[in-house]
């Protein structure tokens, strides 16, 4: 677990000593929709291993942030690094290329594809025989789904779907929007437990939520956005302890 | 429930009943007469069938361009009938030059295929053309503003070929190895019809093992169904949209010749009709469907060439076939009142 307590909105250097272990970086990253600014200098990081999150409530630009760093959406300001290279203006395709994959909100799996075909997907970057060993070994988790069109699947089959499909692409970091969103409580359970595994597996793993207490049980280090800004950033334990926090985000739970 | 019952009949719902009732009878009324009037041999039947599948395979090869762009795009691309004219208009300066230096009768394979790939790789691109210099960069506008830019597309295109290639229809020349009929399990076809059916056929074929099996197939379907998602799966979309303008672009490209071979004149106006029949087809089968942009250009072109006999030729109309565009376009609207998301098309909300 990481130990220093960051500070609020504090500024984070450009390249140093300290990047190595940086794997994403976020530095004054400001995302427009048309005329709404929807972040307003988001500077964060993820370093090697970790997994972080970001938390806060509906329309904080939780979504945008991930957005923005997958290529969906374009950061007017800012820039966004990921193992020291500025990937702020690629497009999403080649992003995913350099190893960051998205499993977006609301699953968004093709539902009119099967499952086979789905994951297939993931791998359309990649080729060689090491391809064919990943479905083989990803489609195991789904035995009897194989040829399912992905639309008639649970909602926690299509999630696990869509996460066995962002791992694929086989990324170093992971980014999940929303993974226990419409999900039952077992169903969510079992989601965060495959992160943890996944985590374990070496995959850094950059994960948004609703449900904060779960993310901060999950995560080692947190970050609280509000209005498209990052209003506090410290570890998982002492966000969990946060008087702020606890009212906001953790309240009715 | 019974109070419910008079706010479930409304003055749409009659009118629309009566509707389908008048078209109901009129079409029994129109054919009955037909039929007992005997005066059409049931060769002649066979010949307007075998006509129509002909022209609707036709149909069907542009109509898949149609719905192919709108699959990606959710974009009707009116500039497509013009797409298909510049293929047949540019490859019949080639067929002419095989044809009077004798090269089209003494290889008639050989020059057909040239002339096919001529015409289908012209098409491509100006299809290609189009969707970079017209589509690509409204691709975040209001979804009105491509619309009328692909209109305007089209008047450019074929006022273009109009003045390169001159105001005046061409004729394709005739190739003798396509004279006279094929006996066709005892049903004489003539022989352009059956090589328009058979191409169509294998291009049709092409096409859905192309969607379903290949990669490029696949990241397509991914496009349509999502295209942020897609990109997530490290597709570029716009370059998968390029490809299915060029796609589009073979098949009108090859549709172009096939008209050709059936109609044997070409001139810079000849996108029109076929291209909005063609996108009627589209409708007629579903927009968006492959299955059903099929379907709907064989249905049209059978249709087209069946119904103005069948409906009218009983009631002494002199000529019938003169109103094959009426049929055509009232097919349009009666599916876009009763089935307006096609005969397979599904319901798509919010689109």
């Amino acid at each position: 677990m990481s130990t220093e307590p960051a500070v609020v909105s504090q500024r984070e250097s450009g390249p140093s000593a300290t990047d190595g272990e940086r794997i994403l970086e976020l530095s004054g990253v400001h995302t427009y929709y048309g005329n709404i600014h929807a972040l307003k200098g988001v500077t964060m990081h993820v370093g090697l291993g970790e997994i972080v999150t970001l938390i806060g409530s509906n329309g904080a630009g939780k979504s945008t942030t991930l957005r923005t760093i997958s290529g969906i959406e374009r950061a007017r300001e800012g820039t966004i690094r990921l193992k020291g290279r500025d990937i702020t203006n690629l497009p999403a395709h080649e992003v995913v290329g350099l190893g960051v994959a998205h499993a977006p909100e609301g699953r968004r799996v093709f539902s009119r594809m099967t499952v086979a075909e789905n994951l297939d997907l993931g791998a359309f970057r990649r080729s060689g025989p090491d391809v064919a060993a990943d479905l083989a070994r990803v489609l195991d988790l789904f035995p009897r789904l194989r040829e399912q069109k992905a639309g008639t699947l649970s909602g926690g089959e299509q999630q696990m779907l869509a996460i066995g499909r962002a791992l694929m692409t086989q990324p170093s970091v992971l980014l999940l929007d929303e993974p226990s969103m419409g999900l039952s409580p077992i169903l969510t359970e079992q989601i965060f437990q495959i992160i943890g595994e996944i985590n374990a597996q070496g995959t850094t793993v950059l994960l948004v939520e609703q449900n904060a207490l779960m993310a901060l049980n999950v995560a080692q280090r947190g970050y609280v956005l509000q209005t498209g800004k990052i209003i506090l950033s410290d570890t998982a334990t002492n966000l969990a302890a946060n008087e702020q926090v606890r009212q906001a985000y953790l309240g009715e739970i | 429930m019974r109070f419910r019952l008079p706010q479930r009949i409304n003055l749409v719902s009659t009118i629309l009943w009566g509707l389908r009732i008048v078209v109901a009878v009129l079409v029994l009324a129109g054919s009955w007469a037909t039929l007992s009037s005997g005066k059409l041999s049931p060769d002649a039947w066979r010949e307007l069938v075998v006509f129509g599948i002909a022209q609707g395979s036709v149909y069907a090869l542009i109509a898949l361009g149609y719905t192919l762009v709108y699959g990606v795009l959710f974009m009707i691309n009116f500039a497509h009938g013009d797409v298909f004219m510049t293929g047949a208009m540019t490859a019949f300066f080639v067929a002419r030059n095989f044809g009077e230096s004798g090269f089209l009768n003494a290889n008639p394979i050989v020059a057909l295929l040239i002339i096919f790939a001529v015409s289908m790789l012209t098409s491509m691109l100006v299809a290609i053309a189009l969707e970079r210099i017209a589509y690509r960069p409204l691709r975040r506008a209001p979804r009105l503003v491509p619309l009328i830019t692909a209109i305007g597309a089209s008047l450019f295109i074929s006022n273009s070929i109009r003045g390169i290639y001159g105001e005046q229809s061409q004729t394709y020349p005739s190739i003798d190895a396509l004279q006279g009929r094929l006996d066709l399990f005892g049903i004489p076809i003539l022989k352009t019809q059956a090589l328009v059916i058979v191409s169509a056929v294998v291009l049709m074929i092409a096409l859905v093992y192309f969607v379903e099996r290949t990669r490029t197939g696949r990241a397509m379907r991914a496009v349509s169904e999502d295209k942020d998602v897609a990109a997530l799966m490290g597709i570029n979309v716009d370059r998968i949209i390029v490809t299915t303008f060029a796609v589009g672009g073979l098949l009108a490209g090859a549709a172009g010749i096939l008209y050709a071979l059936v109609f044997n004149e070409v001139d810079w106006f000849m996108g029109f009709l076929p291209g909005i029949k063609a996108f009627t087809a589209a409708v007629l089968g579903g927009i968006g469907n492959i299955a059903g942009a099929m379907l709907g250009g064989l249905t049209l072109g059978v249709l087209e060439s069946v119904g103005p006999f069948l409906l009218l030729g009983g009631a002494n109309v002199p000529s019938p076939n003169q109103l094959r565009d009426v049929i055509a376009f009232t097919v349009l609207v009666l599916v876009l009142i009763f089935r307006p998301n096609g005969i397979l098309g599904r319901s798509e909300p919010g689109r």
